[in-house]
């Protein structure tokens, strides 16, 4: 059976298995490197402009809620393991547990989407979304600090995450892919190589956020915010 | 690399990770969280940004090798995500090495 499946999941162009299985690997660790480079570019942004205006930076970050901010990272870390979990019972044959794993991180995604979302919504309504409507009370401080500086932290705060986000919406139509191939029974020990690769990707989109999150939220000591 | 008749090696010899060693990696992740929050709410001055990106670091380091294989990858692709880590360092470096060295001319 394992067999039969095999030789039909093999295309022509593969020596074996191995050898097919690795070539996807690898392609998608090159579309995830290119990935790095591309939110590469923002992270270079907030690194120029957080050495340019540091004062302004803080300040916008203590708009931030550090709690909701962990929270999410604790969720985000909860749905590696449980795709981690999922390509590993797609890796051992065991189709049923897949499926709800997969449906656990679906779950874990969703989460943080809505979490994210209330964030968003706080900083609508407290003004601080770039643009015509952008306002910002700077706190009393010698040299004061410039509005216009603290507008260029939360551009690069809405870019980062919400960029951020955009991955994860993918990344749950991704793996409902997976499962809906999962149900209809198309993954098997010898041929699992879709699921292998989402997960890549699923855990790409968790690592960007390990960064953003200390970067954006936690630059400085003073925990205002929440 | 020699080519295997399909009844030989039907399955690719992926490497099955215990499920003990997941939950050890998802374990440091949270814990890993848990140190940032608490390090950011001690002043160390300029050392807070250098605290927080070593524990993502160690964080994104423990995602990339266990999480997503990579420990257990071809050595093409282990050689490959290196070069691109460099070269994502090597570009922020030369970046920065414009904007931090700005108005130091003493030309003018």
């Amino acid at each position: 059976m394992d067999l039969q499946v095999a030789e039909h999941a093999l295309q022509h162009h593969f020596a074996d298995m191995e050898q097919q299985q690795e070539t996807s690997t690898f392609g998608m660790w090159m579309f995830l490197l290119t990935e790095i480079m591309f939110f590469g570019g923002l992270f270079c942004a907030y690194l120029v402009y957080r050495s340019s205006y540091y004062e302004a930076f803080v300040e916008g970050s203590q708009k931030m809620n550090i709690w909701l901010g962990a929270t999410n990272t604790a969720v985000l870390i909860c749905s590696s393991l449980t795709m981690a979990l999922g390509v590993r019972a797609a890796q051992t044959g065991k189709k049923k547990l897949m499926v709800v794993l997969l449906l656990i991180t679906i779950l874990f995604g969703l989460g943080f989407l809505g979490i994210k979302g209330v964030e968003y919504h706080e900083h609508w309504e407290n003004h601080e979304f770039p643009g015509p409507n952008f306002h910002f009370q700077t706190i009393d401080k010698t040299p004061p600090v410039d509005p216009q500086h603290t507008e260029i932290y939360f551009s690069l705060y809405w870019a980062m995450t919400g960029l951020h986000a955009l991955h994860m919406i993918i990344g749950v139509g991704l793996v409902t892919w997976i499962i809906l191939g999962g149900l209809a029974g198309a993954y098997t020990p010898a041929y699992f190589t879709p699921v292998e690769v989402v997960g890549l990707y699923w855990h790409f989109v968790d690592l960007v956020w390990i960064y953003l999150f200390p970067l954006l939220y936690l630059i400085s000591k003073k925990h205002g915010g929440g | 690399m020699t080519r295997r008749a399909a009844d030989e090696h039907i399955a690719p010899e992926s490497h099955v990770i215990p499920i003990s060693l997941y939950v050890v990696i998802w374990a440091a992740l949270m814990v890993g969280t848990g140190l940032t929050v608490f390090a950011a709410s001690v002043d160390l001055g300029i050392f807070n940004i250098v605290v927080a990106l070593l524990i993502a670091t160690i964080k994104g380091t423990l995602v990339v090798l266990f999480f997503m294989h990579l420990r257990y990858s071809t050595k093409l692709t282990m050689v490959t995500v290196v070069a691109a880590i460099c070269f994502l360092l090597i570009m922020f470096s030369l970046s920065m090495t414009d904007y931090l060295t700005r108005g130091w001319s003493t030309l003018h």
